[in-house]
């Protein structure tokens, strides 16, 4: 998944003392990336140790409720880094979640980080393939790695990434453990050396995936540049207003271009 | 053309729906499950026995028990207000002593040696230098104690236990069990309270979550409770029982504010919010152990100087309209005076008195000053001589005791203590609030509910505890 035999220059480490934290100052960036999650998977953590910002961290779930925006400079390259609320789904109508979801469909962040918890990972994965569907350039950050291992669990983070179609970084965000390979792959997935190829929700009744092939086959159709016709599809034959509204206003297109 | 697409789309996907009936969105919601629950059965490898989560789950079913959840709940944060109680005299005095003993003399003499204006250096050190001088002096040390404990007990995952306590008597109100969590945070700040509804997904659940969020005690009012409980009930008993008598009390005002959540939320479910009560999973998270220091520091930064920088912005100019009011004459008497005799017969009917309801309306942009403000018109308004510097002068005694005694002079008696406490925990929220709750709802009417309710209730309050008081008292 990553690129290999370049020696020291792509090696994590060897690239992670030129990371410079901007704190909130996100002007004239060069990639927009958003941090997605559930609820106290340490996002927020994430978010200080790429930043240097002390936004506060808690644990307890529904603690961020905005997004909160932050900077890093990494390779000549600056970073907007924005943190989603916390949210188990996006197929729900309450403000954190709309904030998540409308952020990931219509604000195109160049590269989504999901953060998950090590520990909790088959829950986790519920949000998970629900971005998945969404974008397909996302990087997953398996963190809390130091609890889950104290909870005698291991995880086999190269056959996730292969059945995600996407890298897993493993790390423990709150002792730094794992973030320098967070940012070097965050830049590969940005500037397209690595590209994902994300995982479809496949366990659908047939006559739900058939519904779902017919319409998003209609939707590529019209919309060509439309990159989560899928989830478009799910989401009319969900009924969902805002779906159905940005549709007709052409949101989805003026994102495009 | 564009349109024609959109269309198209649209009613392939309504007639899709058709076809496919009711049971979509269980049907998707499953398909994603089973997906989740295949890829972690190849990849999670579970080593041995889980020796940790046997922990936790023993310590929820304790933190969580039926019988024990309460009382450990009140324990716990009578521990942390005991502390917080005992911990911050000896600071507070020394910043007093400091602030007021002796910068506060030195920049009077340095205004008298370069020829300032009388008025100029009334405005300036008696008006905005004393009002952030009290504040920094009696803020800092509750506020450095009291938030690094509760961003501990935060870290360490206590916080959704004492929501799942508490779901069961919100939902049983008629609102969202979620409600627990941004009543917590209101003990912290009304104002955060009041965003952290964002969480709650019912528009109306949501609405009686930030209409009652002001009944939460904030950290601009545990001060002014701490005070009084100090001054007029620990008095009451031998002073080594005094802190624990006034943490008591302390407590039995925070549960009354809870009660009242609960009884206001009851009251708005049940008439003008009517409607279904929302289910949700409350996830309790594992428990971690706190990073101590970081906690502290982090916590001192982040919570303890922003809550305190808010206060000294607000509390600069209330003390520049304390000094104005107190000064400026109509008529031989100062506008203070002329409001606090204007108020004092509506006040004395509450068992409060006229300074007290002239100090809320001046403070109304920070609980925290109601204190300085309160002693300052007192002293004013009496004209006593002696003590304070002169009219429309904040300042700071040297102990309770003389704070209680020019409370005493000033007519103050147990009632009015109480009553004091009841108030502060009843009143509209400060104005950050206010503007945050109209943010949040985009509403002025309700904006204006839930500003003018607690001050309401807090009348009605107050009034039926003075009358039974003095007919009991004869």
């Amino acid at each position: 998944m990553e690129a290999h035999d370049k020696g020291c220059e792509t090696c994590a480490f060897y690239n992670a003392a030129h990371l410079k934290k901007l704190g909130v100052n996100t002007e004239n960036a060069d990639y927009v990336i958003a941090l997605a999650g559930n609820p106290n998977t340490g996002k927020s953590t994430v978010f200080n140790a790429l930043t240097g910002l002390r936004q506060h961290t808690g644990n307890w779930p529904g603690k961020t409720v905005t997004r909160a925006e932050g900077g890093y400079a990494y390779n000549d390259k600056k970073y907007r880094l924005i943190d989603l609320p916390g949210t188990y789904s996006l197929l729900s109508t309450s403000e954190d979640e709309e904030v998540a979801r409308n952020f990931i469909l219509f604000g195109r962040p160049d590269v989504t980080v999901i953060v998950v918890d090590a520990s909790r990972l088959e829950r986790n994965l519920n949000l998970v393939l629900q971005v998945l569907e969404i974008t397909d350039r996302a990087v997953l950050c398996l963190n809390l790695m130091d609890e889950a291992k104290r909870h005698g669990i291991a995880i086999d983070d190269r056959s996730l990434a292969r059945e995600l179609g996407i890298p897993v970084v493993a790390a423990s965000a709150r002792s730094q453990e794992g973030i320098p390979e967070l940012i070097q792959t965050i830049e590969e997935v940005a500037n397209g050396t690595i590209r994902c190829k994300p995982h479809r929700i496949k366990n659908l009744p047939k006559e739900l995936s058939d519904a779902v092939d017919k319409l998003s086959a209609q939707i590529s159709k019209n919309f060509p540049d439309l990159p989560n016709s899928r989830w478009v599809a799910m989401r009319l034959l969900d009924g969902d207003a805002d779906v159905r509204k940005a549709l007709e206003t052409g949101e989805f297109l003026t994102a495009t271009a | 053309m564009k349109k024609d697409n959109t269309d198209k789309i649209l009613e392939m996907a309504s007639s899709l729906r058709w076809e496919m009936g009711q049971d979509y969105h269980d049907k998707l919601t499953e398909g994603i499950y089973a997906d989740a629950s295949a890829i972690s059965g190849k990849v999670v490898i579970q080593e041995g026995v889980n020796t940790n989560t046997t922990f936790d789950r023993k310590l929820d079913q304790i933190l969580t028990s039926r019988k024990f959840g309460f009382p450990i709940m009140l324990f716990i944060l009578s521990v942390v207000l005991w502390l917080t109680i005992q911990g911050a005299n000896v600071p507070s005095g020394l910043l007093a002593d400091l602030l007021l003993g002796n910068i506060h003399p030195w920049l009077k003499g340095l205004a008298a040696a370069v020829n300032m204006p009388w008025w100029l250096d009334g405005f300036l050190i008696d008006g905005v230098y004393m009002a952030v001088a009290w504040v920094v002096s009696v803020m800092l040390p509750p506020m450095a104690i009291f938030f690094p404990l509760f961003t501990l007990l935060e870290d360490f995952g206590y916080l959704p236990r004492v929501a799942f306590n508490l779901d069961d008597w919100f939902r049983r109100t008629g609102a969202h069990g979620k409600q627990a969590l941004t009543m917590t945070m209101g003990w912290g700040c009304n104002a955060a309270g009041v965003v952290a509804t964002r969480i709650i997904d019912s528009p109306r659940e949501r609405l009686i979550a930030i209409i009652t969020n002001n009944f939460s005690l904030c950290n601009g009012r545990w001060p002014t409770q701490i005070l009084i409980a100090t001054i007029f009930i620990g008095a009451l008993v031998p002073s080594s029982l005094s802190s624990l008598v006034s943490t008591a009390t302390v407590i039995s005002v925070a549960m009354l504010g809870v009660f009242f959540m609960f009884l206001s939320s009851w009251l708005l479910s049940r008439t003008v919010l009517k409607g279904q009560v929302s289910t949700f999973n409350l996830e309790l998270p594992p428990y971690r152990p706190p990073r101590f220091w970081q906690t502290l520091y982090t916590s001192l930064i982040d919570r303890t100087l922003i809550v305190l920088w808010r206060a000294v912005v607000f509390a600069a100019p209330a003390g520049a309209v304390i000094w104005l009011i107190s000064n400026i004459s109509i008529s031989d008497s100062s506008i203070a005076n002329w409001s606090i005799d204007y108020l004092d017969g509506f006040g004395w009917l509450l068992g409060l008195n006229g300074v007290i309801l002239l100090a809320y309306i001046v403070a109304i942009p920070a609980n925290e000053i109601i204190i300085p403000t309160i002693l300052m018109l007192t002293v004013a308004n009496l004209n006593m001589m002696g003590v304070g510097a002169g009219d429309g002068v904040m300042f700071e005694l040297d102990s309770d005791t003389e704070t209680g005694d020019i409370l005493r002079s000033g007519g103050w008696t147990l009632l009015t203590g109480v009553n004091l406490m009841l108030f502060s925990l009843l009143h509209n929220p400060c104005s950050t609030t206010i503007y945050t709750i109209y943010q949040e709802t985009k509403s002025w009417k309700w904006t204006a509910v839930a500003s003018l309710m607690p001050l309401m209730l807090g009348f009605i309050v107050t009034f039926l505890v003075a009358q039974v008081w003095r007919i009991i008292a004869g």
